[in-house]
């Protein structure tokens, strides 16, 4: 570095000559520019920005500079380091968005590959669909009541107005409980393997004052073969609503109420006069077929395989409940009036959900069970 | 009950171009379920005639003996010439009249007949059987013979009422009259708003005192009694062509002419009817009730003892029939073809109580068309129309004399009537029928009825099912047509949602599902076996099984007491159809008997039973608590690009359980046990507290490998079964939030060593209590055992986290909550502090 000098000719600098800063720049624009990597750049950087460059060197030497010169010499510098700098921050934003670009494209993956590492569990269709139809009817005010699978005539027959030589106290249909600690098996235990919920409704009658709006889900049992359409163990659900002034119009709206929320709006419902003891009257209770809504009955040209071409699909059993049923549960008839309705869960998922054997619910495999998946 | 139309059309005038499916359609709608309609003779067409036969040779030299015969058909032919028909049945011979069908015919079935070449003959045409008419079966297996009557050439489609429709009718218990065409008819009348004409008002001679003597001992079981006297049947006569075809359409067998016709009139009236063979009674007959021991011989060869209960027809020797039920063999009415034909016979047409008979068919398990009828209650008013309709049809068709005397007994009775408010049938419906509509609507259905607001109405005979106001408001609203009726939707109140054990019954599905397990549905049943293949011990609680007097198979006559033999059982399919990586779960009841059961007395139902009567039932019951269930085997996790796979393990089933209880909010209490069906050594204990004490609530490991073995289960099989029941009991209510401090958190690990014996469970406790308040929280994050910390013992490594709500912790506050940690760990479970 040469020392200050007042009468110091600026000319004799020689690197502060102006066409010498322009080549110093000019060196340096065209190094960055030919960097081809940022591993480049950074040794470019140094020789040509760094402490040791030339435009680095030449800078000290404007304190040399008479005072009349340092201002020209100053500028013409700061802007040759100014453009140095900002093609440099230019040339390591293209090179770093570059770099990104290339190390993103290698940590690419293939996002289609499958991940089944805890294959994934689900629900027993016959478990939701009971859900769901609790689900409408809690959502009107209704509970859901429940009751023991083990239980007494009193409740499951006599209760209902089923007299003691019913045909459906028969063996043929009921599964007896053998008394405790009698060997002799048909010494009459007075107990069975309830053959529908209804002794549930018994049960809610017996402990609730009216009004009673109750939904009773649950296992039942009858004497059956399991084939490709019946099982000896299956699913019903039944509802009971007893209070003043109810009518058999209540009957249909609610059960057309419940049809629609489970299947869909514009379905009609039906009821044909029928016979149960703890109902009168009674009604066996049809829906609208929901996949041709009716139009197939009569039309060779639509047949329809969920209603056999019926138009029709048969639901359940309903009715006003039997005053006798209503005087044995503690109901006074005379105040009281009350409707239920009761139909098979395994049979609504049949034509629901186009079940072809009933012994696919039975029988627990997977394969049936998971696309059902948590709800229905 | 199968209803033909033709005979249908013969009490009430249909609309003629009305087809089955419209009479079907209109019997529904009043409550008659009509199965089917079916078409008999459909898509049949002619000529199909009556032909005599007129030479007849045998064909030899085939498999089977053939006839080429030559048969006068009339003009039929359009020729007169005879007809050469080669034919493969015997039971006809030269100069019978066949019925032929030509060639140009179609037969039910879409059989078209032709001319064409068969066993070296052309036959040309066809002599019938029964079965290719579509006639049903006639027992016979051979063609038709006709009587003589018949002109050759006559139309036999029409003579043999081949083309008809058949309405099959499942009729309910309620509707005992709609097992007889009079039913039938009565209702189709009302349907269509025509007049019926009753077949069972006929003229009935007065009662005397000259007919076949009749004791009645038991007038509560036999209420009316009717015997007529029939002399001089020709024991050749045959039941003619129209009485046949009845019967068989409406599906039964023609037998002998006497028996066709008690069958025909029970068909027509509902009433049935037995005859006797007066030359084999021995005196008068009586209706009594059996003595205990007694013996008879049915109809059906069957020789029975008789129960006291039993209602039965007497005579002189002792029971000659079970009552209402089915004949005995020694007065059956003899067949003609045996040669010594019945030619005197006694008729019967009684009313039986309708318990009686149903109680005698399932004591003798013996269901019988006239049974069938009794149980469902007969009309005791046509009983004396009956027997007089079948000493009529005896007289016209088997040129019988009907003797004068006339035997009835009928005990007193009036006329049942109940009281109904005229706005009743409204109130129930919903609908506003008004007075006039009710009335006419019960006078339809045969009541008689009086009075203005208060109805007293008199139900008819013929539907004892009558006996309630409800009963009459149905009568009303079915003819009225349920279809018309309105849809309303009542109001209820609101109500409180689901139970607290309902929303756990469904959390705990969804959480273990969530967690990757499949839920079946087993059926509860349970054999000895299982419980043997389990390895219960002797006395094990589980063994105690509520039992079925009538299981639905022999090898599982009990109920379950654990869910786990149904898991296993539907794991066992799984694996053997292919699927090998199973996690499955249940939930449902469980039946444990008290071993205090007692019989629940006979309540009565025209009361609400007090609050101790329920209580009895209730003691007959077994306790019966729903549990959940898991069983697992095979890979938990697959391997995959990820990394490598885990097979399903003791843990997953211990998880399982605490999955179950979090959904509970209940603290499980996790123990070491040994129990079956568990691997001695992997066996979990679950406790919960409620109402504070601990309770047993489930148990999980893997199973021990003699019961993997019995079971036929992929090795290392886990399984879990927790009682929700209890869960719920334990459950600790509603959660109350913590104070999320954000101070920044110390974090501090600690390694223990403890004999292998020691449960990590005690260690964390220890840990937990000496570490205090600071501590937010504690994870054990390695297990390991090793020849450095010598034999039987297990270093557990903790990584504990400290943190204040107020402030930030010092490491010196940090390192002493440690040491307190650490301090009550070695002061409770023996542990070493690792590296100290």
């Amino acid at each position: 570095m040469s020392a200050p000098n007042k009468s110091y000719d600026p000319v004799e600098v020689e690197a502060l000559k102006p066409e010498e800063i322009e080549r110093m720049r000019d060196e340096a624009l065209a190094a960055v520019a030919a960097a081809a990597d940022l591993d480049a750049l950074r040794e470019v950087k140094a020789a040509h920005a760094g402490d040791r460059s030339p435009l680095a060197l030449a800078n000290r030497e404007i304190g040399a500079l008479p005072p009349h010169a340092k201002a020209e010499a100053g500028k013409r510098m700061g802007m040759a380091r100014g453009a140095v700098n900002k093609a440099f921050a230019a040339r390591q934003a293209e090179l770093e968005a570059e770099r990104d670009a290339r190390v993103l494209v290698e940590e690419a993956v293939d996002v289609t590959l499958p991940y089944d590492r805890t294959p994934a569990g689900a629900r027993h269709p016959i478990t939701t669909l009971c859900e769901r139809i609790e689900d409408v009817f809690v959502a009107m005010g209704y509970e859901v009541a429940e009751g023991p699978e083990v239980e007494t005539e009193w409740f499951n027959f006599d209760a209902l107005n089923i007299a003691q030589d019913h045909p459906a106290r028969a063996m043929q249909d009921t599964l007896f409980v053998q008394a405790p600690g009698k060997k002799a098996k048909e010494a009459e235990s007075g107990v069975v393997l309830r053959t529908h919920t209804s002794p549930v409704q018994v049960r809610t009658m017996l402990d609730r004052e009216p009004p009673v709006y109750v939904i009773c889900p649950g296992r039942v049992y009858r004497m059956d073969e399991l084939d490709a359409t019946h099982t000896p163990v299956f699913t019903q659900v039944e509802l009971l609503a007893i209070d003043e002034g109810l009518t058999m119009a209540d009957l249909k709206g609610t059960i057309e109420h419940m049809v629609r929320s489970l299947f869909g709006e514009g379905l009609t419902t039906r009821l044909r006069p029928n016979y149960f003891p703890f109902t009168e009257p009674s009604a066996e209770l049809d829906m609208q077929c929901y996949v041709c809504r009716g139009e197939s009955a009569g039309n060779p040209d639509r047949p329809c395989r969920t209603c056999s071409s019926e138009g029709w699909i048969e639901l359940g059993g309903c009715g006003m409940v039997n005053p006798r049923v209503l005087t044995a549960a503690g109901i006074d008839p005379e105040k009281y009036s009350g409707f239920a309705f009761g139909f098979g869960i395994e049979r609504l998922l049949m034509f629901r959900h186009n079940v072809e054997d009933m012994r696919d619910m039975v029988e627990g495999d997977v394969r049936f069970t998971r696309p059902f998946g948590m709800e229905i | 009950m199968r209803a033909p139309l033709s005979w249908l059309r013969e009490y009430v005038d249909l609309p003629a171009g009305e087809t089955g499916r419209d009479v079907q359609a209109k019997l529904i709608a009043a409550g008659l379920e009509v199965e089917r309609v079916e078409s008999l003779g459909a898509g049949l067409k002619g000529p199909l005639v009556v032909g005599q036969v007129l030479t007849i040779e045998e064909l030899e030299g085939f498999r089977k003996p053939i006839r080429f015969c030559t048969v006068d058909v009339g003009t039929a032919n359009g020729t007169g010439e005879p007809q050469e028909i080669v034919c493969g049945a015997r039971n006809f011979s030269v100069g019978d009249k066949v019925v032929v069908v030509l060639p140009g015919a179609v037969l039910p079935g879409d059989f078209a007949i032709a001319a064409r070449k068969t066993y070296g003959k052309t036959s040309h045409g066809m002599i019938c059987s029964g079965e290719e008419l579509g006639m049903g079966d006639d027992g016979t297996h051979g063609i038709i013979v006709l009587p003589q009557e018949y002109e050759p050439g006559t139309d036999a489609i029409e003579l043999l009422q081949l083309v008809d429709e058949v309405l099959d009718i499942a009729v309910t218990p309620d509707r005992g009259y709609c097992l007889s065409m009079r039913g039938i008819a009565r209702e189709a009348a009302t349907a269509y708003g025509l007049p019926l004409r009753d077949p069972a008002l006929l003229d009935v001679p007065a009662p005397n005192s000259f007919g076949h003597p009749v004791r009645i001992a038991d007038p509560a079981g036999c209420d009316r009694f009717t015997a007529r006297t029939v002399t001089g049947l020709d024991p050749e006569a045959r039941s003619p062509i129209w009485l046949q075809r009845r019967l068989q359409k409406a599906g039964m067998r023609p037998i002998s002419l006497t028996v066709d016709i008690t069958n025909y009139v029970m068909l027509e009236l509902g009433q049935p009817l037995h005859a006797y063979d007066r030359s084999r009674l021995d005196g008068p007959i009586g209706v009594r009730r059996a003595e205990r021991g007694e013996k008879l011989t049915t109809l059906d060869g069957t020789k029975r003892v008789l129960d006291a209960e039993d209602l039965v027809i007497t005579d002189n020797r002792g029971p000659i029939g079970l009552a209402g039920v089915m004949g005995g063999a020694e007065t059956e009415i003899a067949d003609h073809a045996a040669g010594q034909g019945t030619t005197e016979v006694v008729i019967e047409a009684a009313h039986f109580d309708p318990t009686a008979i149903a109680r005698a068919v399932r004591r003798h398990k013996l269901p019988s068309e006239a049974a069938k009828r009794f149980e469902r209650g007969t009309d005791p008013q046509a009983a004396s129309a009956a027997a007089q309709r079948t000493v009529d049809l005896l007289v016209l068709l088997a040129g019988g004399t009907a003797e004068a005397g006339v035997t009835e007994f009928a005990a007193p009775s009036g006329p049942r009537t109940i009281a109904v408010r005229a706005d009743h049938p409204d109130r129930v419906a919903g609908v506003e029928y008004g007075r006039e509509t009710v009335v006419r609507r019960l006078q339809e259905v045969g009541c008689d009825v009086y009075g203005q607001d208060e109805l007293i109405v008199t139900v008819p005979s013929w539907r004892p099912d009558l006996t309630d106001p409800n009963d009459l408001a149905e009568e009303v609203i079915r003819l009225e047509g349920y279809e018309n009726l309105p849809a309303t939707l009542p109001a209820p109140p609101a109500g409180r949602g689901l139970t607290h054990r309902q929303r756990l019954h469904r959390r705990a599905g969804r959480a273990l599902a969530g967690a990757g397990y499949v839920e079946v549905l087993n059926y509860p049943f349970l054999g000895d076996w299982a419980l043997d293949h389990l390895g219960l011990e002797a006395g094990d609680a589980r063994r105690t099984t509520v039992r079925l007097v009538n299981p639905l198979s022999e090898a599982e006559p009990a109920l379950r007491t654990t869910l786990l033999p149904g898991l296993f059982a539907a794991l066992r399919r799984n694996d053997s159809r292919g699927e090998h990586d199973l996690a499955l779960f249940e939930t449902g009841l469980v039946f444990l008997p008290t071993g205090e059961e007692i019989t629940p007395v006979r309540l009565p139902v025209d009361r609400r039973p007090t609050d101790e009567e329920i209580a009895g039932l209730n003691a007959a019951l077994p306790v019966q608590p729903r549990r959940a269930a898991v069983v697992l085997a095979g890979a938990r996790e697959l391997a995959g690009y990820w990394g490598k796979g885990r097979p399903a393990g003791w843990a997953d089933a211990v998880e399982a359980g605490r999955t179950v209880a979090r959904e509970a909010g209940a603290e499980l209490i996790v123990r070491q046990d040994q129990r079956a069906p568990f691997h001695p050594g992997r066996c979990a204990a679950f406790y919960a507290v409620a109402d504070g004490a601990e309770v047993f609530a489930g148990s999980a490991g893997e199973l021990h490998p003699r019961v993997i073995k019995a079971f036929g289960l992929p090795e290392r099989t886990c399984a879990m079964e927790i009682d929700l029941d209890v869960l719920e009991q334990a459950g600790t209510g509603a959660v109350s939030a913590p104070h999320v401090s954000s101070f920044p958190v110390a974090t501090q690990d600690v390694a223990l060593v403890v004999d292998a014996s020691v449960a990590a469970a005690d260690v964390e406790a220890a840990l937990r209590s000496g570490a205090g308040e600071l501590l937010e929280s504690l994870r054990l994050f390695d297990v390991f055992t090793g020849e450095q910390l010598g034999a039987g013992k297990k270093s557990l490594a903790y990584a504990l986290r400290f943190r204040a709500a107020d402030r930030t912790l010092t490491a010196e506050e940090a390192s002493a909550a440690r040491d307190a940690a650490v301090a009550a760990a070695v002061e409770r479970t023996g542990a070493v502090l690792r590296g100290a």
